[in-house]
């Protein structure tokens, strides 16, 4: 465990280079597959939170059940998709980046959409009658709502980040763990594992953390602020 | 939001960036990508020739399934029938030899089977079945799983029937399965090259090596552009032309850890 | 006036949950007079303001405007605004462009309507750290800008304390003044008197009288009403 602390110390203190490349990627990554799940998640759970037709329980039930799908069921699912036998085989993109951040968006967006169709629905209930007497329909309504809370949905959003950044399995088979191409934090981590380097496997682990811890506190920070100024 | 957009046109770029890059795909085994041979031989390569190599590293039957889908366009794995077989269904063009190392059984210490020192593998495996001693299997149909199945068969033991809670089936690749081997003191099969590299290893040593069924050999194969015309085959016979060539054969002859070699190259040309 | 007005319901009711709450009835509001809808808690005040309003669809019976199409031309403002999460200017603009007022007038209504309400010094304010008097008007400013014929208020003062209160009755004074029909459901007897013209008597879902203000309070016909006079009053 102390092997492991002073390896994470020392692979931060030392600013390997490759290392923040990898760094770099897993962020550019999970950041893009949480914005894009964000832009699709968003208004999709706003529209299931303040939309009334029929099949809607169970839509619900399953985008909150679709929240545990396993990372590896997801990166099989891309990799057959895009692979050069699948039907996107044509684009050329297993084994990189974008495969990855597709595999990741997937695995994202029940998670957001999920979460935030529970906000607005919450929220819906206070704004309704309020916004209706003003004339304002449910596509617009939604929109309002979505915009009036968007930061207690930051909660949502990091929630996927937090779920991004953290697995493995799908970036795994999309992405192929390509040294200086696909590698990312987490597949470093599992191949350190498997050399049996377990002390810098669990550095790496830790600077992992310490990397969404950070995200994680200036979002709160944001939220804190944003609820202060705003009531 | 503009944060987030600066990162997806970042990304996109990168995507792009890599759009240009001359490369190949290579599926490979673990046991090549983890004994840190790829990262000793492919910077000579690229640096002679401007070809990134894009190593995949997996198991030699999923690496044989990748180059069946199309989705590398050269597999380097270690099943000589079942490379041969691949070739033969068409979907490669030709195999070529490249290189072997052996295989060790490796075991603790303590040595519940006492084959410790002996150089029989088949009458090693066949004590260490009978003495129920704990043993770590690959379970994943790669290449040293293959390998280690035919050695049973070659003890007269039909593993699928005879095997019994002392006989861990992992599914796993060869590190995660020497990590398993080290945890319960389990006597396990791995590459040389891999144990070489493997830094947990407890109390576990080399028990048995050296016994000529215990190679390991290595082939090249051009997946076949007639099956998948995608496959960069100029770039592809490039490197398999460069690894069984001389530069090539001496870059791997030239990998050691620890003063000791890993590979042996004996390509035929 | 040629506007929305007379409202019409006829053989109105609402049930929700197996209960019926408002009973089948008939009424008609025109233009002009202030209406003061009373009633004990539970009697349907609210349920009978959002039957007019429209945010509630009657079980029988219909809810008739004189012309179609009156959402632009009616207001409501709730016992606890809803206030979005912006500036106090930005909700009153909110409202505007919901109702379809070009977006170069916005801006100037949205400023004339907080003048009106007394809220001009907190244009730039976020609407959900005002004071709960200065909440409220500023839901009164959002109805303002609109310029409505009718203003549905449902208890509006009933969450503030006396200041407040005279505050928002003055705006609502002023809507009157302007035109504005008011129809206010309160159960502040004193307010009733000096906001009401007339008075629409609520008992459980039931109109038991209806009579202006000046004949209701000394002297209600129904036994319900004057129960109701008698036992609110101390508190007026």
């Amino acid at each position: 465990m102390l092997d492991a602390v002073v390896s994470g110390l020392r692979l931060v203190a030392t600013l390997d280079l490759r290392l923040w490349e990898i760094v770099g990627l897993s962020l550019a990554v999970s950041l893009s597959a949480v914005a894009f799940a964000t832009l699709i998640g968003l208004p999709v759970g706003a529209a299931i939170a303040v939309g009334r037709f029929p099949g809607r329980q169970a839509v619900v039930v399953m985008l909150n059940a679709l929240m545990g799908l396993p990372p590896v069921v997801v990166g099989l699912f891309v990799y057959l998709l895009l692979s050069r036998a699948g039907p996107l085989g044509e684009l050329g993109l297993l084994f990189t980046p974008p495969a990855m951040v597709i595999a990741q968006t997937i695995l994202v967006l029940p998670i957001i959409a999920a979460l935030a169709r529970q906000a607005v629905e919450d929220s819906w209930r206070e704004y309704e009658e309020q916004l209706r007497s003003l004339g304002v329909d449910g596509v617009r309504g939604a929109l309002t709502v979505l915009w009036d809370i968007r930061f207690s949905l930051l909660t949502a959003v990091l929630a996927g980040l937090g779920r991004a950044s953290a697995e493995v399995g799908a970036v795994m088979i999309v992405g192929g763990n390509i040294d200086g191409v696909t590698r990312v934090m987490t597949t470093t981590i599992a191949l350190e594992t498997s050399r049996g380097d377990l002390p810098l496997a669990l550095g790496l682990g830790m600077v992992l953390i310490a990397i969404v811890l950070a995200l994680n506190a200036a979002a709160q920070i944001i939220k804190d602020a944003a609820q202060r100024r705003y009531g | 939001m503009g944060m987030i957009l600066r990162v997806l046109l970042l990304s996109l770029a990168c995507a792009t960036a890599q759009a240009q890059t001359r490369f190949i795909t290579v599926a490979s085994t673990t046991s090549t990508e983890q004994s840190g041979l790829f990262k000793h031989l492919l910077p000579a390569f690229e640096k002679k020739t401007g070809i990134q190599v894009r190593v995949v590293a997996l198991g030699t039957g999923q690496s044989l399934d990748m180059g069946k889908r199309g989705d590398a366009d050269v597999v380097f794995v270690h099943a000589k029938a079942l490379e041969e077989k691949f070739v033969a269904e068409g979907y490669g063009v030709a195999r070529f030899e490249v290189m072997y190392n052996d295989f060790v059984l490796v075991g603790p210490k303590s040595d519940p089977a006492k084959i410790g020192g002996t150089k029989d593998i088949v009458s090693a495996l066949a004590r260490i079945k009978a003495a129920q001693a704990p043993f770590a299997s690959r379970g994943d149909k790669s290449g040293t799983h293959f390998a280690e199945l035919q050695l049973w068969k070659a003890a007269g033991i039909d593993i699928a029937k005879d095997k019994g809670p002392w006989y861990r089936d992992t599914g796993s690749g060869m590190g995660p399965t020497l990590n398993t081997a080290s945890g319960m003191n389990a006597y396990a099969l791995t590459d040389r090259g891999t144990w070489l590299s493997f830094k947990n290893r407890g109390e576990l040593v080399i028990s048995v090596e050296g016994d000529q069924r215990l190679f390991n050999q290595y082939g090249v194969i051009l997946v076949n552009p007639a099956k998948h015309p995608h496959v960069k085959k100029d770039m592809g016979q490039a490197f398999i032309d460069w690894i069984v060539g001389p530069e090539g054969q001496a870059a791997i002859a030239g990998y050691k850890i620890g003063g000791e070699q890993l590979f042996f190259p004996n390509a035929k040309r | 006036m040629s506007g929305i007005l007379p409202l019409r319901l006829e053989g109105v009711s609402f049930a929700a949950g197996g209960r019926t709450i408002i009973e089948p009835l008939d009424l008609t509001l025109e233009a002009g007079a202030s209406t003061i809808i009373l009633g004990a808690n539970g009697a349907g005040k609210s349920v009978l303001m959002r039957l007019m309003h429209g945010l509630l669809a009657p079980s029988t019976g219909r809810v008739a405007w004189r012309t179609e199409g009156p959402r632009r031309r009616q207001a409501m403002v709730f016992q606890r605004p809803v206030l979005l999460r912006r500036s106090a200017l930005a909700n009153v603009v909110y409202a505007l462009d919901a109702a379809g007022v070009p977006v170069g007038q916005q801006a100037r209504l949205a400023r004339e309507a907080l003048q009106e309400v007394g809220l001009a010094y907190a244009a730039g304010r976020p609407a959900r750290v005002l004071s709960g008097g200065e909440q409220q008007r500023l839901a009164l400013a959002r109805a303002w800008a609109l310029h409505p014929e009718v203003l549905f208020l449902d208890e509006p003062t009933a969450n503030l304390d006396p200041g407040a209160a005279r505050e928002i009755e003055a705006v609502i004074k002023a809507f009157d003044v302007a035109g504005t029909k008011i129809v206010m459901s309160t159960h502040n007897l004193g307010q009733a008197r000096r906001l009401g013209d007339e008075v629409i008597f609520l008992h459980q879902g039931r109109v038991a009288e209806r009579a202006p203000i000046e004949k209701f309070f000394p002297r209600p016909v129904s036994p319900e009403a004057a129960a109701f006079i008698k036992g609110e009053l101390p508190w007026a």
